[in-house]
C-alpha cells in the first residue's frame, strides 16, 4: 500500500497529513476504506482466478491430470468459496460502493463511518479465518462451496472453520448493508431527492436491502451445520432423524438472493455508464430504479429453483418454477432501457462502455439460460451439469465481473488522478470477452451433452469440448492479467487525470481530482438530475 | 436526536401491565398443550407467540411511537421473514 500512497497526490490521499500504514487500516474515510477493500477483492481475485485456472488444467484430458480427486474437490470448493464470498459479494458494492456512493449523494461520508472500518475488519478477519481452515485441522473443505448436507455434516475435512469464516463475513455484509441503507436515507444533499439519486447509487439501496433481510439466514444455517458437526444434533443428517431437504432450502433462500447482491450493482454500474457514454439521458429513469427493487423482492420468492431435483413436493416445483420467470421481467426492463439508452446516441467506444456493452451481451446469455434452468421440465435434463456452470459464469463473470471492471476503467482514474492508457485496455478487453466465451459457452454446450459439474474425471467423447475449454481459460486469463496490469501502471504513473473528462453529470465529477477528504469544499445543493448533462453544463 | 419519540418514557404501570399479559399469554401456551387440538396445536402456540411479540415490539422496543417508516422497515422484515418460513413450509406440507 506504501506504494500507491508514494504515488499517488492530492486530495484524500495527502490532504489530512497522515501517512503510514495505519492512516489506512484505521481510517474511517470511505475512499479509504473503499480502496482497501479494492484491494482485497482484487487479490482473492486472483487466488480464485489460480484455482479455476488449475481446474481447468485438470480437466484438460480424461483420467488424472495434474492432482488426485481429492485435491481436485478442495480446488473447486475452494475456488467457489473465495470467488463467491470473497471476491463477488463484496466486490462492487464494498469497494466502488463505498467509493461512490456517499459523493453521488452529495455526503461527506457514510452515516457510521466507524462501522464502516469495522466491517472491513470483520471481512479481514472471516478471511483470514476461511483461508486458515484450508491448510489446519482436516485440510481444505471438499463439499463444494453449497456445503451441502449430509456430506457436509460428515466429512472429516475443515468444514467447521471455513463455515464459521464465511459467517464472519456475512456481518461485514450486514454492517455494509445497514451503513448504505441509512446514509441514502438521511445523508443526502439538499435538492437530492429520491429521484435525482444515481441509479448505481440506487441499485445498491436494493442491494443493501437483500443483504440485510437475507444474510441471516444463510448465518444461521452455516452455525446449525457447525452445531451438527461438533455436537452431533440431527438437524439435516437424515440417520439421525434430520431433514436434508430443509438445509437447501436454508441455503438458498440466502444464496439466491445472494445472486442479486452480486448482480444488482453491476447493473447500477452499467446504468450510470451507458448514458455518459452515449451522450444521452437514461431511458427509463424510473423503471430501472423501480426494477431494481422489484428484481429484489421477487428474487426472494424463488430459491426452490435450485432445488428441483431435490425431492422436494411437485407442487413445490411448479411453484417455485412460476415464480422464477417472473424475475426474468425486471431483468428484461433493464436490458430493453440500456439499448433504448444507446438508439440514436452519440456513442464513443472506450473502455468502460466496452466492458459495459459486453456485460450486456453476456448477462443477457447468462439470463436467458437461466430461464432454461428456471422451467422444472428443463432443468431436470440439465441440472447439475456443466450447463449450470456455464450459466453462473455467464451472470456472474460475465455479469458482474466485467461490471467490476467496468467500474474500474471508469471511476478509478478519478480516484487516483491519474489513468491507464486506453490501447492495453482495449486489447485485453477483447482477450477476455473472447476467451470467456470458448471458455464458458463451450461448458454450456458440454452441459448439453450430459458432462456433470463437479466431476474428476469423464468420458473420451467429452474430450475435445474440454480441450476447447481449457484454452479458453488461457486466453482469458491473459485479458484479466493485461487489463489489471495496464490498470495498475497507469493509475500509478501515467498521465494526469483531471476534470470531467468522460462528460458523467453525476456529484462525483463535479468535484477535485482526487477528492478532498471531506469531498465537498461546501455543501453541494443539487440542482439537476443524474443524467442531465445540459443541466450539469457538460457538453 | 431532537426526535421527541426518543424521549418518551413508558409509565411503570403500563410496562407492568404488558409484563403481566406477557405472564399470561406463557401460561397460555403451556395450556394449549394440554388440549387435543390435532394439527391446530401448532397454530395456536404460533399465534400466541406473535401476539407476545408484537407486545414486546410495540411496547418494550418503543415501536408503536416510532416514525412511520421505521414501522414499514420493520413490517418489510417480518414480511420477508414470514415468505421465508411460508415458503419452506408449503415444501413441507405437500410433499
Ligand atoms: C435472470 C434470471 C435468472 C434465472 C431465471 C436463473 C435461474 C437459475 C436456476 C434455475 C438455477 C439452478 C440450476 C440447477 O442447479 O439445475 C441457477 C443456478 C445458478 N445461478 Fe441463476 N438464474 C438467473 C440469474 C442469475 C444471476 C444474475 C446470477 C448471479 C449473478 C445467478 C447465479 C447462479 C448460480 C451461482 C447458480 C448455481 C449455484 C450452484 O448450484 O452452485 N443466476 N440459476
Ligand atoms: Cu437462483
Amino acid at each position: 500500500m506504501s506504494q500507491e500512497t508514494a504515488t499517488a497526490e492530492g486530495g484524500f490521499w495527502s490532504d489530512s497529513g497522515k501517512t503510514g500504514i495505519g492512516s489506512w487500516i484505521f481510517s474511517t474515510d470511505h475512499k479509504r476504506i473503499g480502496l482497501m477493500y479494492l484491494y482485497c477483492v482484487l487479490s482473492f481475485f486472483m487466488v480464485g482466478v489460480l484455482l479455476g485456472v488449475l481446474i481447468r488444467l485438470e480437466l484438460i484430458a480424461p483420467g488424472p491430470t495434474i492432482v488426485t480427486a481429492q485435491t481436485y474437490n478442495a480446488l473447486f470448493t475452494v475456488h467457489g468459496v473465495v470467488m463467491i464470498f470473497l471476491f463477488i459479494i463484496p466486490g462492487i458494492p464494498a469497494s466502488f460502493g463505498n467509493l461512490v456512493l456517499p459523493i453521488q449523494l452529495g455526503a461527506r461520508d457514510v452515516a457510521f463511518p466507524r462501522v464502516n472500518l469495522f466491517s472491513w475488519w470483520l471481512y479481514v478477519i472471516g478471511a483470514v479465518i476461511v483461508l486458515v481452515s484450508l491448510f489446519t485441522g482436516g485440510g481444505a473443505p471438499d463439499t463444494g462451496w453449497t456445503f451441502y448436507v449430509p456430506f457436509s455434516a460428515r466429512t472429516t475435512t475443515n468444514v467447521s472453520l471455513a463455515v464459521f469464516g464465511v459467517f464472519i463475513l456475512g456481518f461485514s455484509s450486514i454492517l455494509t448493508g445497514i451503513n448504505f441503507v441509512t446514509t441514502i436515507h438521511r445523508m443526502r444533499a439538499p435538492g437530492m431527492n429520491w429521484t435525482r439519486i444515481p441509479l448505481f447509487t440506487w441499485s445498491l439501496y436494493a442491494t443493501a436491502w437483500v443483504q440485510i433481510l437475507a444474510t441471516p439466514i444463510i448465518a444461521i444455517t452455516l452455525l446449525l451445520v457447525v452445531t451438527e458437526r461438533i455436537l452431533g444434533l440431527g438437524l439435516f443428517d437424515p440417520s439421525r432423524g434430520g431433514d436434508p431437504i430443509m438445509f437447501q432450502h436454508m441455503f438458498w433462500i440466502y444464496s439466491h438472493p445472494a445472486v442479486y447482491i452480486m448482480i444488482l450493482p453491476g447493473m447500477g454500474v452499467i446504468s450510470d455508464i451507458i448514458p455518459v457514454f452515449s451522450r444521452k439521458p437514461i431511458f427509463g429513469y424510473k423503471m430501472i430504479a423501480f426494477s431494481s427493487l422489484a428484481i429484489a423482492a421477487a428474487g426472494s420468492a424463488v430459491w426452490g429453483h435450485h432445488m428441483y431435483t431435490s425431492g422436494m413436493s411437485d407442487l413445490g416445483v411448479m411453484v417455485f418454477s412460476f415464480l422464477t420467470f417472473l424475475v426474468a421481467i425486471p431483468s428484461a426492463i433493464k436490458v430493453f432501457n440500456w439499448v433504448s439508452t444507446m438508439y440514436k446516441g452519440s456513442i464513443s467506444l472506450e473502455a468502460p462502455m466496452l466492458f459495459a456493452l459486453s456485460f450486456i451481451l453476456l448477462f443477457s446469455i447468462g439470463g436467458l439460460s437461466g430461464l432454461i434452468l428456471g422451467a422444472a421440465s428443463t432443468d431436470i435434463h440439465v441440472h447439475d451439469t456443466h450447463f449450470v456452470v456455464g450459466h453462473f459464469h455467464y451472470v456472474m463473470f460475465g455479469g458482474t465481473g466485467f461490471a467490476f471492471f467496468a467500474a474500474a476503467h471508469y471511476w478509478l482514474p478519478k480516484y487516483f488522478g491519474r489513468r491507464y492508457e486506453e490501447k492495453p485496455a482495449i486489447i485485453g478487453w477483447v482477450l477476455m470477452f473472447i476467451g470467456f466465451n470458448v471458455l464458458y459457452f463451450t461448458m454450456q454446450v458440454l452441459g448439453m451433452e450430459g458432462m456433470p459439474r463437479r466431476y474428476y474425471d469423464y468420458l473420451p467423447e467429452f474430450a475435445r469440448l474440454n480441450l476447447v475449454a481449457t484454452v479458453g481459460s488461457w486466453i482469458m486469463v491473459a485479458g484479466i492479467l493485461i487489463v489489471l496490469w495496464n490498470l495498475w501502471r497507469g493509475l500509478l504513473k501515467g498521465e494526469p487525470f483531471t476534470g470531467n473528462p468522460w462528460g458523467g453529470a453525476t456529484l462525483e465529477w463535479s468535484i477535485p481530482t482526487p477528492p478532498p477528504t471531506e469531498n465537498f469544499e461546501e455543501d453541494p445543493v443539487v440542482t439537476h438530475g443524474p443524467y442531465d448533462f445540459k443541466g450539469a453544463g457538460v457538453p | 436526536m431532537t426526535n421527541e419519540s426518543a424521549e418518551h418514557i413508558l409509565s411503570y404501570g403500563k410496562l407492568v401491565t404488558v409484563w403481566v399479559t406477557l405472564l399470561v399469554l406463557t401460561a397460555a401456551t403451556i395450556m394449549v398443550t394440554r388440549v387435543e387440538l390435532g394439527v391446530w396445536k401448532v397454530w395456536a402456540a404460533l399465534a400466541i407467540a406473535s401476539i407476545k411479540s408484537g407486545l414486546v415490539i410495540a411496547f418494550f422496543m418503543h415501536m408503536k411511537y416510532e416514525p412511520r417508516l421505521f414501522r414499514i422497515i420493520l413490517f418489510v422484515a417480518l414480511f420477508t421473514l414470514a415468505g421465508f418460513i411460508g415458503g419452506t413450509f408449503f415444501d413441507v406440507l405437500y410433499r
